[in-house]
């Protein structure tokens, strides 16, 4: 969890900064001081900084409405209403300034609100909240007091069972869904405080969580709520007994445990493992899946090709792969809360539609479409390993797509030049097979096709190769159909190959060699000694000796130096599905490895012969 | 059932004080329990009962009652077993001889010069078979209002005014919790979000004389310092009207509403505070 700066740290002349803390007395004391800091001259003018960075979206009168505003959901914050998300206070309070700081340090993950600490200097932030501190009577009150939060409980085993429980007593799963993907019925029905309509929180991506995704703001959220939106806060129930504290905290923990320990990283290439003893899954459950890894695709809106789409609920899928030397099965998961169209998110459609209207020509005008998922891959591989535009292809370079279509049972490949234009192909040239499952929040959908289906219109799979491929996903009850949807950029899928004889053959050659290289730098070292033996009669030939000791002994060190970034280097190529890389990299490193220690041990040798 | 009951009856009676005894002084705000209305008379009031008056009145509605939408209560089988007849939406509750129930009914200007101390007893917002109860209530600044959950299931109650702080608390099992506001405000609307049909109104004034009609239509706010005074009827789809009265000693003074079908889907004033020294405080709906 990142620290908070502490807001006085910047001495006296911020204190004085900040309206709040001005006092007759303290005017008295700048008047009367015979020099004034640079800073406190060249005093923030939290107006200008905020018309510059903020009204864009906000509004220069800070009432959320922006000239961007009509293409955000959820909207810009209405700074008028003192209604904020992020706070240490009680529900209904005021942010603390350190508050208000965080959210414009960190941003708020998930929305279109970045983080400013990298791009404003830390006078521009405070006098930022200062400014917008002016835009409510509220904050004329007295300051708010922050809750006691006391310390995090440890992350026990019992923590997070006890966690399990009270997320069934306090019902957390009426919006979020029993596995916390958002799913719950009360899901559909809900809207933030300005009556736009507002998703429950994914509990399994912490990352995108109002407010930071750690154990500790969690339990925040919990305790406060988050203001403006239909989130409660749970303070009141430990006042009245119904749950404790530490429930609080164990609930806390095991919202934590839904999403993975880390962020998941974004890699370039997708590695489709290697079957060789077990059959080619059929079925989104095969025992495959729980072991083969999971690669984090994320997706964004298109906004490139109009009509655009600026709420796209999909916001990444998770892809796993594996292949049998004839077949690829292709597994791609994500979060979508209903099986679209479902009757009762038809409702959050049309909300959806109404608040997003984009103004484009050929906006989608009604709800009720289906899920959609598109696969694309380059209809072959292009000279130069040039790939398609990434919507789907252009004139030049067709892509090849698979679609996946929740009201319809399969999926079919079709080819496209640009966003709009994919043509099925013929039903002989049909060569994908897809199984769809949807359960608690998330769509699974398995992919299987042959490597080389032996048409010419489809993109040939070779092993050990590694070719192009993108995603696109549609929630249909979100509103989405045709380009307004949410696109990933280019990735690879590398099909694992087996490994090759002379695998096996070549390290024992390399050693043998490696290790008679260093045999022979031994032997020198002796010639070498031998003679300096002779003429040791001579100060000035020990210090001759010393030299080479200490030269033998660095070549050592800078040998193994270097076989340890053989290693890093086989190890980054191996998890980026190259295996090759990885391997000859691994040889590398332990020819290195060996000189360097033969390097070592000829100059004991030699050091051990000297005296 | 025979805790139910004791709700309703409860309820009945809240409703009932409002339209018999109106809110003349102590009286004010009313209760949840019968034992309230003899309590809560506070001893500091400002007004000299002797020469009090009274204004009671009519507030009806003419024209076609618009249709109720049937609220779906599957998904919540306590509930639903609550209601011996399909529940619907409560946005309009007319009754018999044109009356028009849930109209928030105050003195919105003519008090300005008199402070009224804060009731001590509190005003019940129940949630009972997944609906507010009453649907509209007021409530003195300072009054703690108790939001009781007597369905066993989670609620949450989402105040969003904008003169008051905002709260959003939850209620995930049967439990009381009490909250108030500092500042004077017509209306203050609740919502759960669990239940997207659940939705309240709270008129919150600094005097005690409001009511909230009931299905007769009968409206009384007694004990009144003789005066002049605008009183304003507030509906949730039909807006604000008002009426100019003048209050004499031992005398009732007639005020009478008639909100009608063409005002339906007025921008109904919400939130917004409630400016007794501005001269012309009066709104009008608009459309």
């Amino acid at each position: 969890m990142r620290v908070l700066p502490n807001l006085r740290s910047g001495g006296w002349f911020k204190v004085l900064l900040s309206s709040r803390h001005i006092t007759f007395s303290s005017l008295l004391l700048a008047a009367s001081l015979p020099f004034v800091p640079t800073h406190l001259g060249a005093q923030v003018d939290g107006e200008v900084v905020y018309n510059q960075w903020c009204a864009g979206c906000h509004g220069e009168d800070g009432a959320g409405t922006g000239p961007a505003a009509n293409t955000m959901l959820p909207r810009p914050r209405d700074f008028t209403l003192a209604l904020y998300q992020v706070r240490t206070t009680a529900t209904g309070g005021l942010p603390t300034d350190a508050d208000m700081l965080k959210v414009i340090n960190e941003g708020m993950p998930g929305t279109a609100m970045p983080g400013w600490e990298d791009v404003l200097t830390e006078g521009d932030r405070l006098a930022l909240v200062d400014y917008l501190k002016t835009f409510s009577r509220f904050f004329q009150d007295d300051p708010p007091t922050p809750l006691d939060f006391g310390r995090a409980t440890p992350e026990t085993d019992e923590a997070i069972a006890r966690g399990a429980e009270v997320y069934q007593t306090v019902e957390c799963w009426r919006c979020h869904g029993q596995q916390g993907r958002g799913d719950g019925e009360s899901a559909p029905t809900l809207n933030d405080a300005a009556g736009f309509p507002i998703v429950a929180a994914d509990l399994t991506e912490n990352w995108r969580f109002n407010g930071g995704g750690e154990v500790e703001e969690i339990y925040r959220v919990l305790r406060t709520g988050l203001d403006g939106t239909p989130m409660p806060t749970f303070s009141d129930i430990v006042d009245a007994g119904v749950i404790t504290n530490e429930d609080l905290w164990s609930l806390a923990h095991y919202v934590r445990r839904l999403s993975p320990e880390d962020e998941p990283e974004v890699r370039e290439v997708v590695t489709a493992k290697l079957l060789t003893d077990t059959p080619l899954p059929q079925t989104v459950e095969d025992i495959v899946w729980e072991e083969a890894e999971a690669f984090y695709v994320p997706l964004a809106g298109q906004i490139i090709i109009k009509p655009r789409w600026f709420n796209p609920r999909v916001d990444g899928v998770w892809v796993q792969a594996a292949h049998d030397g004839r077949e690829l099965a292709l597994l791609v998961s994500w979060g979508d809360p209903s099986e679209s169209p479902d009757t009762l998110w038809a409702d959050f459609g049309e909300r959806v539609l109404t608040t997003m209207a984009p103004g484009d020509e050929g906006s989608a005008s009604g709800s009720g479409a289906a899920d959609q998922l598109v696969v694309q891959f380059p209809q072959e591989l292009y000279e130069g390993q040039e790939r398609p535009y990434f919507l789907q292809g252009d004139a030049r370079r067709p892509a090849y797509t698979w679609t996946w279509q929740s009201d319809v049972t399969g999926a079919f490949e079709s080819i496209a030049r640009g966003m709009g234009t994919a043509a099925r192909q013929a039903d002989a040239e049909q060569h994908v097979r897809a199984t769809a499952q949807h359960a608690d929040g998330q769509w699974k959908v398995l992919f299987v096709r042959p490597l080389d289906t032996g048409s010419e219109e489809d993109l040939a799979m070779t092993v050990g190769q590694a070719v192009p491929m993108a995603f696109q996903a549609w929630d249909g009850d979100n509103g989405e159909s045709g380009n307004q949807g949410a696109v990933s950029t280019w990735y690879f899928l590398f099909l694992e190959q087996p490994t090759p004889i002379a695998v096996y053959v070549q390290p024992p050659v390399a050693l043998a060699l490696t290790l008679l290289f260093g045999l022979l730098v031994v032997r020198q070292a002796r010639l070498g000694s031998g003679m300096v033996r002779e003429l040791d009669a001579s100060a000035r030939r020990k210090r001759i000796a010393r030299t080479r000791q200490l030269a033998g002994m660095g070549v050592g060190v800078i040998w193994l130096g270097m076989a340890f970034g053989s290693y890093q280097n086989s190890r980054a190529g191996w998890e980026a599905g190259h295996a090759d890389l990885g391997f000859w990299w691994a040889i590398i490193g332990g020819l290195l490895a060996i000189a360097g220690l033969g390097a070592l041990v000829g100059t004991w040798i030699h050091t051990r012969t000297s005296k | 059932m025979i805790e139910r009951f004791g709700e309703l009856r409860n309820t009945a009676l809240l409703v009932s004080m409002f339209v018999i005894a109106g809110c003349g002084g102590g009286d004010g705000g009313g209760g949840g329990a019968s034992a309230g209305a003899a309590d809560a008379a506070p001893a500091e009031s400002p007004v000299d009962a002797a020469t009090a008056g009274n204004v009671a009145g009519m507030v009806t509605f003419s024209g076609t009652a618009p249709m109720m939408a049937e609220i779906n209560m599957n998904s919540e089988a306590v509930c639903a077993a609550k209601h011996s007849t399909t529940p619907t939406e409560e946005s309009f509750v007319g009754g018999e001889n044109g009356g028009l129930a849930n109209v928030f009914v105050y003195v919105k200007q003519g008090l300005e010069s008199l402070t009224f101390p804060t009731p001590a007893s509190a005003v019940v917002l129940n949630q009972d078979g997944c609906t507010y109860r009453p649907h509209v209530l007021g409530v003195q600044v300072g009054q703690d209002i108790t939001i009781r959950n007597s369905d066993g299931l989670m609620h949450n109650i989402n105040a969003s005014p904008t003169e008051n702080r905002p709260f959003n608390v939850s209620q995930p099992v049967n439990m009381e919790t009490n909250r108030s506001f500092s500042t004077a405000e017509v209306m203050v609307p609740v919502r759960c979000d669990v239940h997207g049909w659940m939705s309240s109104w709270i008129g919150v004034v600094d005097h005690p004389y409001f009511t909230v009609s009931g299905p007769d239509g009968s409206v009384a706010l007694d004990g009144l310092p003789p005066g002049d005074y605008v009183i304003e009827a507030w509906h949730e789809q039909f807006g604000t009207m008002t009426s100019n009265v003048t209050v004499a000693t031992g005398e009732t003074a007639e005020i009478s509403f008639e909100f009608t079908e063409a005002m339906a889907g007025a921008s109904v004033p919400m939130g917004e505070p409630i400016d007794l020294l501005h001269p012309d405080g009066h709104r009008t709906v608009d459309h």
